[in-house]
């Protein structure tokens, strides 16, 4: 069996999904960015929604998502993401409206955009990247910070007399009467990616269906901010922020 | 006998090196190169001992930057 005979295009098994365009991501090497928006690009791909998705940018690392995915993209101003999204799906009730968050963004100047629209029960699917930390403007103190860990502004870890307890919003949300399906997931390694990417369809669904917000939070490495290598920081990701963030369906209304 | 026989195909000037399809590999036959780098700089995935690939397509799913594309075939040993 030689090589040509193998790569031929009747044994493709695997390649990048088609809506994921050839632009250079400019994420750090082996950001979890990257997966999530190819897990993004291949849901939209099998559920045969191209042209009829709408995905709301944040601002942070991921504000430059809509060079990357060939579907409909607004860049909304910082944290408004959900107020954005919930407009959009008004407006456009058949469409798949997601949004794509990160920690700064959803759990930070835009917690009371998040709070609210999934409190409404907008029926929007959200993908929050937690990372615990800032990676875009290099490695500051998020609100998902670990206690005890070391950033560019908390030197010596975080402490809670002086900046208070991580803040767990996917467990805050599950408490909103508006929420149908909130999840926890990682992109760690293949049986993760996974589940995630059943837990994105399945909020997205939701969206379609018109069931309430979903909230996908997506556990994540910021391996330049914790200053690791990838590999290291995937290990020091299931050490020291599942314990805290635990990984597993937090709530679903939509069983019964 | 059946046997499956897999191959990758690495988009190298996409690569960015960051190693994770080295860590999620389970034969171990996927490595970063030691001495040549890409137009960006970055050392690229290779495939070494490619006859152990079974296709799992492993790699693939962990890349970021979707650098990975993945043939499968499966054969009978007595038409080689």
């Amino acid at each position: 069996m030689t090589k040509e005979n193998i790569i031929n295009p009747q044994n493709l098994v695997y390649k990048k999904p088609s809506l994921m365009n050839n632009t250079p991501m400019h994420y750090c090497p082996g950001c979890s960015h990257g997966m999530v928006h190819k897990l993004v690009a291949e849901i939209i791909e099998e559920m045969e929604m191209t042209d009829n998705t709408i995905g709301i940018c944040p601002v942070g690392c991921a504000v430059f998502a809509y060079n990357y995915l060939d579907i409909d993209w607004i860049e909304a101003a910082h944290g408004r993401a959900p107020a954005c999204a919930t407009a959009v799906k008004r407006l456009w009730p058949d469409h798949l409206v997601f949004t794509y968050q990160g920690d700064g963004d959803f759990a930070c100047i835009g917690t009371a955009e998040s709070i609210h629209a999934m409190n409404r029960g907008e029926n929007i699917a959200i993908i929050f990247i937690n990372n615990a930390i800032y990676g875009m403007t290099g490695g500051q103190m998020a609100p998902t910070t670990l206690m005890g860990m070391k950033t560019a502004t908390c030197p010596y870890g975080r402490q809670a007399d002086l900046h208070g307890y991580p803040l767990k919003m996917t467990e805050l949300a599950a408490n909103l009467e508006g929420t149908c399906y909130i999840t926890r997931q990682s992109v760690h390694n293949v049986a993760a990616i996974n589940r995630t990417k059943k837990a994105i369809r399945k909020a997205f669904e939701n969206s379609l269906t018109g069931k309430g917000t979903s909230l996908v939070e997506v556990v994540s490495t910021c391996n330049a901010g914790w200053k690791l290598t990838p590999v290291q920081a995937n290990k020091w990701m299931e050490e020291n922020m599942f314990p805290y963030y635990p990984l597993g369906d937090i709530k679903d209304t939509t069983k019964e | 006998m059946n046997r499956i026989a897999g191959i990758i195909v690495v988009d190298t000037e996409r690569c960015k090196g960051c190693g994770l399809c080295v860590e999620a590999c389970p034969k171990k036959i996927v490595r970063l190169t030691e001495k040549s780098v890409n137009k960006k700089g970055y050392p690229y995935a290779i495939q070494t001992e490619s006859e152990l690939c079974n296709g799992c397509t492993s790699c693939g799913i962990v890349c970021p930057d979707g650098c990975i594309t993945v043939y499968r075939k499966k054969w009978k040993e007595e038409q080689v």
